[in-house]
């Protein structure tokens, strides 16, 4: 027989007492917003330390996808990026003309430039978080690198997500495919806005997530065409490109259309972010995010 | 004598949680099947239920569920919720727990997974109302019991042996202390 703990409460009771504890925790958490404080140190000196030696043994002994490709298939992509490479200089030469055109107009006409780029800093995704049912990871910089909450972070030229929450040396972030993420989106030819929720599920199932409310009046949004978040979003910089439309068709209202988008990220083999060190600030309280 | 003992296995138990759990997210994360990352602290969680009862399975699963809560920073609260039942469920069971048999053991994680997929579920349906229960289903539920009972194989054979060197080494002292 074992011995009984030096406490004697009946189990039931404890059971009762502590799920009194937790639905108490989780209600001052809801009210308050308070994650953790400082207990989180606990998760700064221990966890990440370790998180982060175990990555990169992780990232020694998992075999990367360049690796195992073979010669022909390397030459065959050469041949396709070389081509690639034409193509964008092509574009890029016209796109410079008219950047240089656009820039004179803007003097002439004394605006300030709509977009500045954004400063960033590079992260890296050390640990995915602990449910498979929510799309969240840690990365390696927090507070003490100057990020904090609602700070947006991209990858590739894309939306990946936002920062939930900042601790000293690590931050969480939801990706913006995750099932309870929105972000307001627009296309960036008309100006349209919508909607763009995440969906675990039509992730699995095609790589997309979805958009809805876009109210396309002059009908010409169409398949390829690219979403960037908005600029009435109060969370999200304006301009940043979330991924590109691969269906759309017309709601039953005959109002607004709604279809879904491929992200321009590849979310599976997320490895360095880019974090924008602002965060949009929205003098009046927005209920749309 | 009684101090030592309990302290000493406080301090195994936390250096469990913390293994699994830097395991789970840092490691396991690179090595997904089907989209989907085993549960370690599931393994945890259950294996003590049903090993030394009721009680230590809340205490273990409140523990784990704090952790998870603190790194997630979304309610603290919720998951130490999900994993205390777990650890209550567990230890249910533990009359008819003998350590030799493993088939007692892997059924009770696969099941404990399911039912923290279920919780998980109806978190996420008061998230989102829009949730479609049969691709969870099938889709992060199924996957992830299956991989978690493959690696309760490997993970309950030493979470047994940790706590079968914990019991032999309490037994001793207290018969020390006894005599």
């Amino acid at each position: 027989m074992r011995r009984k703990k030096s406490f004697g409460i009946p189990s039931k009771y404890l059971l009762v007492i502590l799920t009194i504890f937790c639905v108490m925790m989780l209600f001052v958490s809801y009210v308050t917003g308070f994650s953790g404080g400082p207990l989180q140190a606990v998760s700064n000196y221990v966890f990440v330390p370790m998180q982060r030696g175990l990555d990169y043994v992780g990232s020694l002994i998992s075999v990367s996808n360049e690796d195992a490709k073979s010669r022909k298939e390397l030459l065959d992509e050469n041949e396709t990026l070389k081509q690639q490479v034409e193509d964008l200089t092509v574009q890029l030469n016209n796109t410079r003309l008219q950047q240089s055109e656009l820039d004179t107009l803007r003097e002439l006409y004394q605006l300030d430039q709509a977009y500045s780029a954004y400063e960033t800093t590079g992260a890296r995704v050390i640990a995915k978080g602990t449910s498979n049912w929510f799309d969240t990871f840690t990365i390696n910089k927090g507070t003490a690198d100057g990020i904090t909450k609602d700070m947006n972070v991209i990858a590739e030229g894309g939306l990946v997500g936002i920062v939930t929450s900042a601790s000293k040396h690590y931050a969480v972030v939801r990706s913006i495919i995750d099932d309870t993420a929105r972000v307001s989106g627009m296309t960036n030819t008309t100006w349209d806005r919508c909607i763009v929720s995440g969906s675990l599920a039509s992730m699995t199932q095609d790589q997309t997530i979805s958009f809805s409310d876009l109210e396309d009046t002059s009908d010409s949004v169409s398949v390829g065409d690219a979403i960037v978040t908005s600029n009435i979003s109060d969370k999200y910089q304006p301009g940043i490109l979330i991924g590109y439309v691969t269906t759309i068709e017309m709601d039953s209202n005959n109002l607004t259309k709604s279809g879904t988008i491929t992200p321009a990220v590849d979310f599976k083999h997320l490895q360095d972010v880019l974090v924008i060190t602002k965060v949009k600030e929205i003098s009046d309280g927005n209920e749309n995010h | 004598m009684e101090m030592k003992t309990i302290s000493r296995r406080i301090l195994t138990i936390f250096l469990l949680i913390c293994l699994c759990f830097v395991l789970q997210t840092a490691l396991f994360s690179r090595f997904e099947l089907a989209g989907v990352t085993p549960n370690l602290l599931l393994i945890l969680v259950a294996s003590f239920g049903f090993m030394r009862g009721r009680r230590e399975g809340m205490i273990v699963g409140l523990f784990c569920g704090l952790v998870v809560d603190m790194y997630m920073g979304t309610y603290v609260g919720l998951y130490a919720l999900f994993y205390l039942y777990l650890g209550f469920f567990n230890g249910l069971f533990r009359k008819i727990f003998y350590g030799d048999d493993f088939k007692l053991p892997l059924i009770l994680i696969g099941v404990s997974d399911l039912i923290y997929g279920l919780m998980q579920f109806c978190y996420l349906f008061l998230m989102n109302q829009e949730a479609d229960f049969g691709f969870y289903f099938w889709n992060v539920m199924i996957p992830e019991a299956v991989y978690t009972v493959l690696i309760a194989i490997f993970l309950y054979y030493l979470i047994l042996k940790v706590n079968q060197w914990l019991e032999k080494t309490e037994k001793r002292s207290s018969g020390r202390f006894v005599r």
